[in-house]
């Protein structure tokens, strides 16, 4: 049996070890994440996938951390993804999710792990994406994964999650308008923590308010009060996440995956192609030639791109 | 404070000194550096003169020893009356062992005692619980129950002499032991004096020695304030303190402003709960560090006492003068301390102590040479006492009340160490006060960006620190070393079960439940602490119970 | 195939809270392009050694200043060992006297640095010494 036949087992047996590994043969990209990936694509579509993001402080990770706990009091397995941004200028990560949670660390049925964004140009990175495929197949029955709420990578949750939950925290009148938009539209439950603090009430009116605004949706996004702390109002939560999957598993549910399936496949021709061809001019030393031509304005990116295409089809037509 | 025209005349006199004598000298003498730095980042001058002074009232902003503003002194006479209290932070080990350590310390001429419990019993752990494994007794003395307080206070007449405690989380539990203990000997409690640190604003920020989450941790600081108020005058219910804020990396700007910041929140809890703040506002005492730039230090003292004085007048209407007191007791800061040729750290120690002292300093502990080792070894206990001791007796600078008062360059230091630290605090008053920004992560993200930016400057050489990055050696000095016998853990335990055996435990359940109700209501837990170890529940039931309630908080992680 | 970042778990085992020296050295790991885990503090061998494996670390650093390690450090060895975790490098720095470093070593701490070690003889080690996998 190979490395990757071993550890595709591993995975699909929720091997630990196995699972780890394999998260990060995919973070490194690479052929041997290609083919773990095909090995187990048949097993994954099965969890239930939550994104939860929100601005930093609003109490993401210790909420994360009470519904992972109700989850595993009704007997579910869960895998928590967290994503913090890599740093442009350092190409490192500081990963401090996990704290909140590290109480489950110990539980058999919980996998936790923490990644960097790698600044993926898109928002959230394939791997990402790939990572939570490891987990479905590793058969957790939900998997959340958790962004920051910086942006781009919040936006991009919406393509790998089933049930989108924005988290907020009283006072955040301010950080509502460098939200943007965005995250308005894209939440399914918006989640108003520290409740039990005095403009909670307010906090909550003003949210329903901002959301009648955004009227394009079909499902009317519900507002949840909670205490993460305490656990206050995280059934209510449960209730509304397992309300909004029965709503998709209704109808949405088909049109969703076969646009997110579109999407991928997308996705992987063309960074196939891209990956072929750049490899091609990086061993050719022909992409120095290139630069140079466009630092003499001689030509521009677009023309060399498109010549480029051309020849190779062309090649692979000969 | 000076006359307008001899400024003028100074004025004119330094801009000539500048254009001729000091380029001369530069030219054959360049400055070591191009700018030179407190570690605030306060850039300091060549030279100091009246001109920087100009502004100042004398009354106004100095005044006299024992009167408002209070920056040269909160007492008259000051160390000519008495001296400082020399006061050595020790425990390890058992109570027993901690117990001899206390009379030899008092025998040697220590004047009051401070307790350094372990790890377990700050976070409010019996010496046999799980997290306990391999940290009983080695950090401080185990104490887990009423018992163990008893015979690490056995011999020592609390009448006589005053017990600091550093404890925060379990101060309750802590306290209630002493005043048992106080109680058996027959002392009255309105005689009982000492303090305890009870300060859990700062761990918050810092020194994260935290069991319960912000509010219910501020709502029993505040019990043990009132709790003090009523019953123990004599008693300081807290120590509001800037010397972990200040280790954890904070800058002295930031010490002094935080910690004021903290104390203004104290302040504002107990009014909330409807005392007058003549009626605790006396009792309320503070801690500070004292780092290596000597003269920032005398500063940030002198300015931390107008400050406070000023907040408590002004601010919030205290009437008595004593209100307006900063108390403060004064640590020398245990990250200068280097494990590399560790004798340099008398030095050091030597320093830092010279600097609380001209600050006005209440109380004092120095530090021991081997601490970046080790926990003190009797030698090395008994030199940093002896520093105080020659500072105090040989040296003359307790004979005169604030001598470096009327210094342009410390006076003004002090001024702007004022300013800048009101900058702070009207920052954190803006967030919302000091809870908002502990959870927003504010005041812990300045700590650590101060943390940070040190490290780099001693890397990159541009701060020096001798026999670290300068000045090495590759010889190793040979220090005696204080070992913790792993036999203390196991001692413990059988204590304890012994203990769990031989009680009421009928009892010990019944109150545990009274707590448990009394504490989902806003009521005063100490009476019912008090009850419950004196009947011997351990300290980790007790906080068992309290975990309960209150739930058990989780950091923020700001690097 | 994108760039393979060193991933490394700063731990605080046990009760100790000091955590300037952790902080500050997982912020120079950042700084010098690796992925760093901090797990907080207060956790047990089991929570450390359990984080490890889930986030498949190349590189462990232990930080500890109140004197357990004699404790806690082997505890630590002896449960990766169990686990199989075979191929991560494991450092630690803190309050660890001189006489301690010789059998630390010998249970697999491949390295211990004291007080005053400038960061970047840390990051540079971690950078060296950190396992190359395939």
């Amino acid at each position: 049996m190979t490395e990757i036949d071993k550890l595709v087992q591993g995975i699909l047996a929720g091997e630990k070890r196995s699972i780890a590994r394999a998260i990060t043969i995919i973070e490194n990209n690479g052929e041997k994440a290609q083919k773990i990936i095909s090995a187990i694509y048949p097993y994954t579509g099965k969890a239930y996938v939550i994104g939860i993001t929100g601005p930093a402080g609003s109490g993401k990770s210790t909420l994360i951390e009470k519904i992972v706990k109700k989850l595993r009091e009704n007997g579910k397995s869960v895998g928590v993804v967290a994503v913090d941004p890599t740093s442009p200028f350092t190409g490192g990560a500081f990963l401090g999710d996990r704290i909140r949670m590290q109480n489950l660390s110990l539980d058999e049925e919980v996998f936790i792990r923490s990644m960097a964004s790698r600044n993926s140009l898109g928002g959230l990175a394939k791997a990402t994406k790939d990572a939570i495929k490891v987990l479905d197949a590793a058969g957790k029955d939900y998997i959340i994964v958790e962004t920051v709420g910086a942006g781009q990578l919040e936006v991009d949750i919406v393509k790998v999650a089933h049930t989108v939950i924005i988290v907020l925290a009283p006072g955040f009148g301010d950080e509502i308008q460098a939200i943007k938009a965005g995250l308005m539209e894209i939440g399914d439950i918006f989640v108003i923590n520290k409740a039990d603090r005095e403009n909670a009430d307010r906090a909550v009116i003003d949210l329903l308010s901002a959301l009648e605004l955004n009227t394009k949706k079909k499902w009317k996004p519900q507002v949840i009060k909670t205490v993460a702390l305490t656990g206050k109002g995280v059934d209510e939560l449960l209730k509304a996440i397992e309300e909004h999957r029965k709503y998709l598993e209704a109808g949405e549910l088909e049109e969703r995956r076969r646009k997110r399936i579109e999407a991928e496949l997308l996705e992987a021709i063309s960074q196939r192609l891209t990956d072929t061809i750049i490899a091609e001019l990086k061993t050719d030393k022909k992409l120095e030639s290139f630069i140079e031509k466009i630092m003499n304005r001689e030509s521009d990116p677009y023309t060399i791109a498109d010549m480029l295409l051309k020849e190779k089809i062309k090649r692979k037509n000969d | 404070m000076f006359d307008e025209n001899e400024i003028k005349r100074i004025a004119e006199e330094r801009k000539r000194w500048e254009s001729t004598t000091v380029p001369k000298w530069i030219e054959t003498r360049p400055e070591r550096q191009k700018e030179f730095y407190t570690i605030s980042e306060i850039p300091v001058k060549r030279i100091y003169t009246p001109e920087d002074i100009k502004d100042m009232d004398y009354m106004r902003d100095l005044g006299f020893p024992g009167e408002y503003p209070f920056t040269r002194g909160i007492h008259a006479t000051m160390y000519r009356g008495r001296i400082w209290t020399m006061r050595q932070f020790s425990g390890f080990g058992t109570a027993e062992q901690t117990n001899k350590r206390f009379k030899y310390l008092l025998k040697e001429g220590e004047t009051g005692l401070s307790i350094a419990f372990d790890y377990p019993t700050i976070m409010g752990y019996d010496s046999d619980h799980p997290m306990a494994r391999g940290e009983v007794g080695r950090c401080g003395v185990a104490v887990s129950s009423l018992k163990d307080m008893e015979i690490l206070l056995d011999g020592i007449p609390l009448d006589k002499v005053t017990t600091s405690m550093t404890i925060n989380g379990p101060t309750a539990m802590i306290l209630a032991m002493y005043i048992a203990v106080g109680d058996k000997q027959g002392v009255p409690r309105e005689k009982l004096g000492g303090t305890v640190q009870n300060d859990m604003l700062k761990e918050f920020i810092a020194q994260k020695l935290v069991i319960f989450p912000p509010r219910p941790s501020v709502k029993l600081v505040c019990d043990v304030i009132e709790f003090c108020a009523k019953y123990m005058p004599k008693w300081n219910p807290i120590s509001i303190s800037g010397y972990h804020i200040r280790e954890a990396g904070a800058t002295a700007v930031q010490e002094l402003a935080f910690t004021l910041a903290d104390g203004i929140t104290y302040v504002e809890e107990m009014l909330k709960r409807g005392l007058k703040v003549d009626d605790f506002a006396p009792r309320l005492s503070f801690f500070f560090a004292s780092h290596n730039n000597f003269f920032e230090e005398i500063a940030k003292f002198r300015a931390a006492r107008r400050m406070w004085a000023k907040i408590m007048k002004e601010r919030f209407g205290a009437k008595n003068p004593r209100s307006m007191w900063m108390r403060m007791h004064v640590q020398t800061s245990g990250c200068t301390l280097t494990a590399q040729q560790p004798l340099n750290n008398i030095v050091r120690v030597t320093l830092q102590a010279l600097a609380a002292v001209l600050g006005g300093t209440q109380s004092l502990h120095t530090n021991s040479f081997d601490e970046a080792l080790c926990l003190p070894s009797e030698l090395a206990v008994r030199v940093a006492l002896r520093t105080q001791q020659i500072i105090a007796y040989e040296s003359g600078v307790a004979d005169v009340v604030d001598p470096l008062g009327g210094s342009y360059y410390v006076e003004w230091l002090t001024n702007e160490m004022e300013e800048r630290a009101w900058e702070y605090i009207h920052k954190i008053e803006e967030m919302g006060g000091v809870i908002e920004a502990i959870e927003k992560g504010w005041l812990q993200q300045e700590i650590a960006n101060s943390a940070y930016k040190y490290q780099r400057e001693i890397d990159t050489k541009r701060r020096i620190i001798v026999g670290v990055n300068e000045y090495t050696t590759e010889e190793h000095e040979e220090v005696p070393l204080l070992k913790i016998d792993p036999k203390v853990e196991e001692e413990q335990i059988a204590k304890l079960q012994k203990l769990r055996r031989e009680r009421d435990n009928q009892k010990v359940k019944q109150i545990l439940q009274k707590l448990h109700d009394e504490a989902e209501k806003n009521v005063n837990l100490m009476p019912t602490i008090i009850e419950a170890v004196k009947a011997y529940a351990t300290l980790g039931e007790i906080c068992d119970v309290l975990r309960e309630v209150y739930g058990v908080y989780k950091e923020m992680i700001i690097i | 195939m994108t760039e393979r970042k060193i991933r490394v778990l700063i731990a605080k085992p046990g009760l100790d809270s000091h955590d300037r020296g952790a902080k500050i050295v997982a912020r120079a790991l950042r700084d010098a392009g690796m992925e760093v885990i901090y797990t907080g503090l207060r956790q047990t061998p089991e929570q450390i050694v359990e984080t490890a494996i889930q986030e498949d670390v190349d590189v462990i650093g232990l930080s500890i200043l109140s004197g357990a390690h004699m404790t806690l450090f082997p505890r630590i060895m002896q449960l990766l060992k169990e686990k199989g975790v075979k191929d991560v490098m494991v450092f630690a720095g803190g309050i660890i006297p001189d006489e301690d470093a010789p059998k630390l070593k010998a249970i697999g701490i491949k390295e211990i640095f004291g007080p005053g070690t400038p960061t970047d003889v840390i990051v540079k080690f971690v950078k060296e010494n950190a396992p190359k996998r395939t």
